[in-house]
């Protein structure tokens, strides 16, 4: 484990103040960053420890949606009524991700600020630009069965890990976050970043900047929805590949839908133009391989991983059509109907 | 994570730094017992256990958070203590397997595990129990597919998962007929 300085501020002005300069790193739950501390990989020199601020509440929003607490716990949040009744696809992603103690400790800004699991990027004895910019990239032509597929640069293959936050991609969330220049809140497409040439950069927060909570509108996809999640074990692995689908019908026509997919890029994958070829259509298994056709158009295996570009167009048909049927992927038996 | 492996670009530098680090004031109750104590801030709770309060029931298996061996209760809910840095816990109530049960007077899934032979070496045992303990304070598995998913953070290497479910789906059934 590394060394280094500690702050426990129980103000946000007070912790923004904390935060500002290099080498600081906020500490919510723990569970990505201390690890990553302990490797080696994130060396802090002073840690600001945000537990203790008020960001821990579940609140409705003015415009009828609901506000998660950036410090709210995943556990908190997956069994919240309100997120069950009406972010079923919320609840059901966040349960399909790590573990019950995780679950527990982690929090909803954590999740989606944690790092991506690449071997190479964990592994301090082996060249990684997301780590140590300029090394090169370790998992270019060598062991990938888990990297991305699409949107990647010549410098990072990596994929962003969190099943939370494919699901906030398809809500269509917004992240709100605060610092020395004051709040902004920032649109969930754009939150995450693809690597391109800085792929040290996972999402657009300036430094300094705090997340302080996720907004969900008010729409909430309780009846067509779905989180389908393949993995190398029936519980806690990530995704290989993952598909979120919130769905409207009318009768029995596609009002509105939005697809996201995990495992396969560098941040929550959403193509509109996949979307809207469904608009007014009515839900069947060609019209969902058209939209898969779309969603992963211009994808590139990188060797081991060439099997998630099959097993990527046969979840996002599959997931629309668990959504469009009203029978969501069940996150405890995970026999896939 | 060997040192020697480094390289020269990902050497953590000296151990000690430039200014010197301080210790933190923290107050914790491990079991009931309150604990007044000045600690690093790079210290775990699992370190702080085992180390510096010698409660070594909770094991170090991967020091990851991906075997659940260092499962402890804090404040009620069930987590991985290696990865929770002690100074962040400052007033909180951590309960270990000590606290659970003791030889003489077993926790009932202490008991439990011995009747339905729910290990071999024992590494993960205080994990196991720490965590189902947590899994039936939270109240959401009843099936045993769920008691199955609700337990996969807690490895166990001797495979003994068929009578781990056995002990706590037992457990389960006697505090729903209570």
């Amino acid at each position: 484990m590394i060394r280094f300085d500690y702050a426990r501020p129980t103000d946000l002005a007070e912790a923004v103040r904390e935060g500002s300069g290099e080498q600081v790193a906020y500490l919510a739950g723990g569970t990505n960053l201390v690890d990553l501390m302990k490797e080696n990989v994130a060396r802090p020199t002073r840690v600001v420890d945000i537990t203790r601020l008020p960001l821990a509440d579940i609140q409705e929003t003015e415009a009828g949606g609901l506000r998660l607490g950036a410090l709210a716990t995943n556990t908190e949040t997956a069994y919240d009524e309100r997120v069950r009744a009406r972010y079923p696809l919320l609840s059901s992603a966040i349960l399909a991700g790590a573990t019950a103690q995780l679950r527990n400790a982690a929090t909803n800004g954590g999740n989606i600020n944690q790092r991506t699991r690449c071997y190479y990027f964990y592994d301090v004895g082996t060249p990684c630009n997301k780590r140590a910019p300029g090394q090169g990239c370790g998992a270019l032509g060598e062991v990938n069965r888990i990297h991305a597929i699409l949107g990647t640069s010549p410098q990072c293959i990596a994929t962003h890990p969190s099943d939370m936050a494919v699901a906030l991609a398809a809500l269509k969330a917004e992240v709100r976050v605060t610092g020395a220049e004051g709040d902004r809140v920032i649109p969930f497409s754009d939150y995450h970043r693809l690597p391109s040439d800085e792929p040290w950069r996972d999402n657009t927060l300036r430094p300094g900047e705090l997340v302080t909570g996720i907004d969900l509108p008010p729409e909430e996809f309780s009846t067509n929805y779905s989180y389908l999640k393949l993995r190398d074990r029936l519980s806690y692995a990530f995704a290989l590949v993952s598909v979120a689908v919130a769905m409207r019908l009318e009768e029995n026509r596609i009002a509105e839908v939005r697809i996201a997919l995990g495992g396969v890029a560098h941040k929550p994958w959403r193509r509109e133009e996949a979307e809207d070829i469904l608009l007014g259509v009515s839900p069947d298994r060609e019209a969902f391989g058209r939209a898969a056709e779309v969603l992963l158009d211009g994808a590139k295996g990188q060797g081991a991983n060439d099997f998630k570009i099959p097993m990527a167009r046969k979840a996002i048909v599959r997931a629309l059509e668990q959504a469009a049927a009203g029978t969501p992927q069940s996150q405890t038996d995970k026999r896939i109907a | 994570m060997s040192g020697a492996a480094l390289s020269l670009e990902n050497d953590p530098g000296p151990v000690v730094a430039s200014t010197p680090i301080g210790t933190v004031p923290v107050a914790i109750t491990i079991n009931g017992e309150q604990h007044r104590l000045s600690l690093e801030p790079w210290v775990t709770l699992l370190d702080l256990l085992r180390e510096r309060l010698h409660l070594t029931g909770s094991k170090k298996g991967c020091d990851h958070g991906q075997c659940g061996a260092c499962t402890v209760l804090i404040d009620g809910r069930r987590m991985n203590s290696c990865l929770k840095l002690a100074v962040t816990l400052d007033g909180s109530e951590i309960t270990t397997i000590e606290g659970l049960g003791q030889p003489g007077n077993l926790h009932p899934l202490q008991a439990a595990f011995i009747e339905h032979d729910a290990f071999q070496c024992g590494y993960c045992t205080p994990g196991q129990i720490c965590s189902a303990e947590g899994l039936i304070r939270e109240g959401h598995a009843r099936t045993r597919d769920e008691v199955r998913e609700q337990m996969s953070g807690n490895l166990c290497r001797c495979g003994a998962y068929t009578n781990i479910a056995d002990a706590i789906l037992e457990i389960l059934e006697t505090e729903e007929r209570a």
